[in-house]
């Protein structure tokens, strides 16, 4: 979506928000979530398996009703499933752990399903966008398969074309290089570091990314912004430099090493 | 006391509390069921209504995407099904008046012959039965993809995609039981009565095409057109709603996706005869 993007506004902003555990609904969730995400900006959050990673991303992208607090999208009120707010909700792309494609369809059908859905085409009118975003991706091979035919990264890249295909502002990623060997890694950051610096077919604006992670060190030299949950709460760490400074007092966070080879885009 | 006495006064003690205890544990277990009956009933009417006002609300909205997926649906609870729906109706036809041939020639009643059909399959068997083929058919397979879809996050994913998944995975699901039902129904009931008439035929029963055919016009009414219609498509509708409910409706793990089939089976099959149920004593009352 090319919609307009008022630069003052920040492209998100929480303000103390909580959120119920989906997984562990007993427990206290996240709590007192302060986030303010610029335009371009590329956050990558932190976590440790079960610390409601998902729920935090979730929460942020309007797909889960928080407890308490206030949430802006671009300066406007989050925009739920209401039809009237359908046009800024299509600004939000998301991408699952593992794609979470329909298994039914092809990759190919997975990724023109959004297109399809709201713009009312045809198969074959949204084949050109569906190429494209397969030759971007890598998967053009691929195209008629079906996701249990193909491997776990494919299916992860499908689900970024599928979130691209409606050119959306901002991108969620749960996890996106969860499982994946290095050079799969590799392809991962570099490809979202080239959103993040503005690609041609958004003339040159930045994408805003917020992904979460279990390991902040695969993400060094390519997002811009880090931040770790901890003890169910929400702690912005700001700039890797920052973030390192920060680490002292997070050494003991697996999530959080320091020192890092791997990582640079 | 002596042994014996305080065997038996324990033993009537022992009973005594059984008693009451399995009255309690029985009053319990029907609450319960009746309460869990309940909640149930309040699931599938609100479903039944989010699922109708999305057909209707957004019957324009992305047609070539949904239509084509309803068109898919017809042809999988309808045309596909048509072989062993011929199949069963030659063997209904057979049922039927290979039973009723012999006692109606016993007491000379064979011009009741086309009633007869026109009761048990017109009115009751054939819709019935189609209606329980269908949804062993497609009604299961439903539960399944569905159950599978929402234990794997799909339907988390379209959400996230700002796509109703009632509107995606639901209405060309109604649409497609309620059309196929419908006209598996009707291609059941004509196979079945001209199946009849050649079994009739078979067994050498006196009976010209020309008053077989007079006899089921005349023991059809307008009113058996309309409520076989209305009884067919209300059928496919129930079956689509409660397996789509079951798959669709409620977090579900991969591991209880078995159960979900079972319960929307159970509960469709009830369903389905409970309405069977209302449209008799729609007949008897009109």
């Amino acid at each position: 979506m090319d919609g307009p993007i008022a630069t003052t506004a920040p492209a998100l902003e929480l303000r103390a928000m909580s959120v119920r555990s989906r997984q562990h609904p007993g427990c206290a969730g996240i709590r007192n979530i302060n986030w303010k995400v610029a335009p371009g900006d590329f956050w990558v959050v932190g976590g440790m398996i079960g610390a409601d990673r998902s729920d935090l991303l979730m929460l942020a992208g309007g797909l889960l009703a928080p407890e308490c607090g206030e949430q802006f999208f671009f300066g406007g009120p989050m925009p739920l499933f209401e039809e009237a707010n359908l046009a800024q909700r299509l600004r939000l792309g998301f991408v699952f752990q593992g794609g979470q494609l329909l298994n039914q369809l092809t990759l190919a059908e997975n990724i023109a399903l959004p297109l399809r859905y709201h713009k009312d085409v045809s198969a074959a009118e949204a084949e050109a966008d569906v190429r494209w975003l397969l030759e971007l991706t890598g998967l053009s091979r691929w195209a008629d398969r079906s996701p249990g035919e193909v491997s776990v990264d494919s299916c992860q890249r499908a689900g970024l074309a599928r979130a691209l295909i409606l050119k959306p502002d901002v991108l969620f990623m749960d996890n996106p290089l969860a499982g994946l060997d290095a050079p799969q890694r590799h392809w991962w950051r570099q490809f979202l570091a080239g959103l993040a610096d503005g690609p041609e077919w958004r003339q040159g604006r930045p994408m805003t990314l917020l992904a979460t992670g279990e390991d902040l060190r695969l993400w060094r030299g390519c997002a811009r912004q880090f931040a770790i949950l901890k003890e169910s709460s929400f702690v912005p760490l700001g700039t890797w430099a920052e973030a390192q400074f920060a680490a002292v007092e997070f050494l003991s966070e697996p999530v959080f090493g320091l020192g890092g080879q791997e990582g640079s885009c | 006391m002596p042994s014996s006495e305080r065997i038996h006064s324990d033993a009537v003690d022992g009973r005594g509390n059984a008693d009451l205890l399995s009255k309690v544990c029985l009053s319990g277990f029907l609450g319960w069921k009746i309460i869990r009956f309940i909640l149930t009933l309040r699931g599938l009417g609100a479903f039944a209504l989010i699922t109708l006002g999305v057909l209707f609300s957004r019957f324009a909205v992305a047609r070539r995407l949904i239509h084509p997926l309803m068109v898919r649906e017809i042809s999988r609870a309808g045309l596909r099904l048509l072989p062993m729906f011929l199949f069963l109706s030659v063997a209904l036809g057979f049922l039927v008046i290979g039973q009723s041939v012999a006692v109606l020639a016993r007491v000379g009643a064979i011009n009741y012959l086309g009633t007869i059909m026109v009761v048990v399959v017109v009115r009751e068997l054939g819709p019935l039965l189609a209606a329980l083929l269908v949804l062993a058919r497609v009604g299961t397979a439903n539960v399944v993809e569905l159950g599978t879809a929402r234990a794997l996050g799909e339907v988390e994913a379209l959400e996230a995609l700002a796509i109703d998944p009632i509107h995606y995975f639901v209405v060309p699901r109604v649409v497609g039981l309620a059309a196929g039902v419908f006209a598996l129904t009707v291609y059941l009931i004509l196979g079945a009565l001209v199946s009849g008439y050649f079994w009739a035929f078979l067994q050498d029963v006196p009976l010209l095409p020309g008053d077989y055919f007079r006899q089921l016009a005349a023991a059809l009414s307008g009113l058996d057109f309309l409520l076989l219609t209305c009884k067919a498509c209300f059928f496919g509708f129930i079956i689509a709603i409660v397996t789509c409910y079951h798959g669709l409706a409620q977090p579900l793990r991969l591991e209880e996706v078995s159960h979900a089939t079972v319960r929307a089976v159970a509960q469709s099959v009830v369903a389905c005869v409970l309405l069977d149920v209302l449209f008799i004593l729609i007949y008897l009352l009109v």
